[in-house]
């Protein structure tokens, strides 16, 4: 099976996070990782060639700094990456993200392509779904469990509160992974060598440009959400929190 | 503007959160000056279409097909882009649930438009309508608009507004029933029952005091000191999605949009940043206790009370001052 994993870099779980001057994005001075949904997609991909052979490509959009996600992955075992590289890509809503993925892999054909089920930064939940419309494949989300079946795949979705099904659906299929479909591999340190001799092939905005239009929805003003609710605040040394703590267990909340 | 709420049903039931998207589509109605209109999706649903007709709408559309029921995204978007385009609504509303985020960006992208996701309100800026979303997993928000034509796509987080709002109407909407058909080749997947997983050997619906651990807890082996807690507490042990994706707590001890969700008398929150799939399942609880080293932590803007600081500090001398207290009381 021929995969394509994207994977998208964000900014750290507990990076604190800064406005820039407009007030309509990030200062990028944060630490990133790989958005973890998009590590499980691609260790659910490494794990589906394991098993039936093929090829693990790893897409991401974004500036040089996301070089690194790709690096991660053809470090664990993806056997070419693809690069969408331009600071531009930060600012693209999930409709232009989808174009411009479906843009660089015109010429190739892909048995299953894999998404987070969400970024961590922006949380569209969208750019895999317009990604399968673009490309007029089927594709099911919060995805579980894959299996190869004879006429295609079936795959688990996981439904809320505790809930699952499974689908039946032919190939070519886009599918949104959800966190803790499988554990996590590490990148040995042979993969880590070999990584640097496997194909990165960049592409650049202008390559892309004629499938791409205005973001058709736009961050008119990001900001710290206020608090509704009256928060008391415990503070002091930590026998001290501990001390108001227990106090106020005992006479507020009355659980002691 | 036309306004048109797409309610949810799902399995034979009306998704309770359908009340809070007329709830919303009401207000953005009143405020806007523009008409509400509702449409429920599948196979006999016209059920449905009545009880919701209670409600104040201009009108009340049951979208009927065989083909729709299950569902399978393919079928939904086929039937509401065709109804869409004919009825030509200028914003569509819907809650932001798993069925939703399922078909509503193939739905938006087959429109020619886009949809503005998991919103939890909006604005007026003058004659500009901006969204409010959260952003970085809750620590920003963002107000967002739409810059194309319509027709425009909406989806609102579940508790985003209130459902007992929903405004009843003088008299019951009229009912429509569109027909569609769904050719043959158009749906693709092919579901199969919805289930769950075997029986859960813990039940937290039911518990008093629950001390829940996230990813600040670091590491497997130190889950023993939430669990002391826990037990000097009188109190069970429950924990944010991560952990259980670790293998570090059984699956029946998450609490979330994905697990359990619970209204103990206390709910403390050791290491867990307070994302909205979290929140969803604990918010009920009666006090709320967090502690976090972020004091930017999302789980601080439900917090009753909060603790800001490293758990690893904080925990040790709280078990104490619990097993004080509890001797003293004997
Ligand atoms: C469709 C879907 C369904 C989901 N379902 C669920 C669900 O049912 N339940 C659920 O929980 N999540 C669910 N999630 C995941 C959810 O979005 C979050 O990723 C998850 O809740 C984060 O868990 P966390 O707070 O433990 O980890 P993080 O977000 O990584 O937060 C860890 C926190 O610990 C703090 N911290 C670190 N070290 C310390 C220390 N020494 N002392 C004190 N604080 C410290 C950090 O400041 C941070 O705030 C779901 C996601 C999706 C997309
Ligand atoms: N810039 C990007 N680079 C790589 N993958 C992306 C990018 N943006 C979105 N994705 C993928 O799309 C998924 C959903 O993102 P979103 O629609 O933003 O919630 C992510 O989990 C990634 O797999």
């Amino acid at each position: 099976m021929k995969i394509l994993v994207c994977i998208k870099q964000v900014p750290q779980k507990d990076a604190p996070l800064k406005l820039n001057e407009t007030g309509t994005w990030i200062r990028e001075d944060v630490s990133y990782e790989i958005n973890e949904p998009d590590a499980y997609a691609l260790e659910e991909a490494l794990r589906q060639k394991e098993k039936h052979g093929g090829e693990v490509v790893a897409i991401t959009s974004g500036p040089a700094r996301s070089q690194q996600v790709l690096r991660e992955a053809l470090a664990k075992g993806a056997d070419r990456a693809i690069h969408l590289e331009d600071n531009a890509f930060v600012g693209f809503d999930a409709y232009n993200t989808a174009r411009a993925f479906a843009a660089a892999i015109k010429d190739e054909q892909f048995d299953l392509i894999f998404t987070g089920l969400q970024s961590d930064d922006y949380g569209y939940a969208q750019t895999g779904v317009i990604l399968a419309e673009l490309l007029g494949h089927p594709h099911a989300t919060i995805i579980m469990q894959i299996e190869k079946s004879d006429s295609g795949i079936r795959v688990k979705r996981e439904l809320e509160a505790g809930y699952f099904q499974f689908v039946d659906m032919p190939l070519p299929a886009v599918l949104t992974i959800q966190s803790g479909i499988s554990k996590l591999r590490y990148a040995t340190l042979i993969g880590i060598k070999q990584a640097k001799n496997k194909p990165l092939r960049k592409v650049a905005l202008a390559e892309v440009q004629s499938a791409l239009s205005d973001n058709l929805q736009k961050i008119e003003r990001l900001y710290v959400p206020q608090k509704t609710k009256k928060t008391e605040i415990i503070d002091g040394s930590p026998n001290e929190i501990a001390k108001k703590l227990v106090e106020r267990l005992r006479n507020e909340v009355r659980v002691l | 503007m036309k306004i048109l709420v797409v309610v949810e049903q799902r399995e034979g039931k009306l998704n309770r959160v359908s009340w809070e998207t007329i709830a919303a589509g009401q207000a953005l109605a009143a405020d806007t000056g523009g008409t509400l209109e509702a449409a429920v999706v599948g196979a006999g649903v016209s059920g449905y279409a009545a009880e919701i007709a209670a409600k104040k709408l201009a009108k009340v559309y049951a979208i009927e097909s065989a083909g729709l029921e299950p569902y399978t995204p393919d079928a939904f978007v086929h039937a509401l882009k065709g109804f869409i385009a004919t009825n030509q609504p200028a914003l569509v509303m819907m809650p932001h649930t798993y069925q939703v985020r399922d078909f509503v960006p193939k739905l938006a992208t087959a429109a020619g438009s886009t949809c503005i996701s998991d919103c939890i309100g909006y604005k007026k800026d003058g004659d500009k309508l901006l969204f409010t979303r959260q952003m970085f997993q809750g620590k920003l928000a963002a107000d967002v608009s739409f810059t194309g034509a319509g027709p425009w796509f909406v989806t609102f987080q579940n508790g985003a507004f209130r459902g007992d709002k929903a405004e009843a109407g003088a008299a019951a909407a009229p009912v429509e029933v569109v027909n569609v058909e769904i050719p043959a080749g158009v749906v693709r997947n092919q579901p199969h029952e919805v289930f769950k997983e075997a029986k859960q050997a813990v039940d937290l619906t039911q518990a008093e005091i629950i001390v829940a651990v996230g990813r600040g807890i670091k590491e497997e082996k130190n889950i023993a000191i939430a669990k002391a807690l826990a037990e000097a507490l009188g109190g069970d042990l429950a924990a944010s999605r991560p952990i259980c994706d670790n293998g570090w707590l059984p699956m029946d001890r998450q609490i979330g949009s994905s697990g359990q969700t619970v209204a103990p008398k206390l709910y403390l929150a050791l290491g867990i940043s307070g994302a909205i799939q979290h929140i969803v399942g604990m918010k009920g609880a009666r006090t709320i206790i967090a502690v976090n080293k972020d004091a930017e932590a999302p789980i601080f803007e439900i917090a009753d009370y909060a603790v800001v600081g490293n758990l690893f500090d904080i925990v040790p001398p709280l078990i104490e001052e619990v097993k004080k207290a509890k001797a003293a009381n004997s």
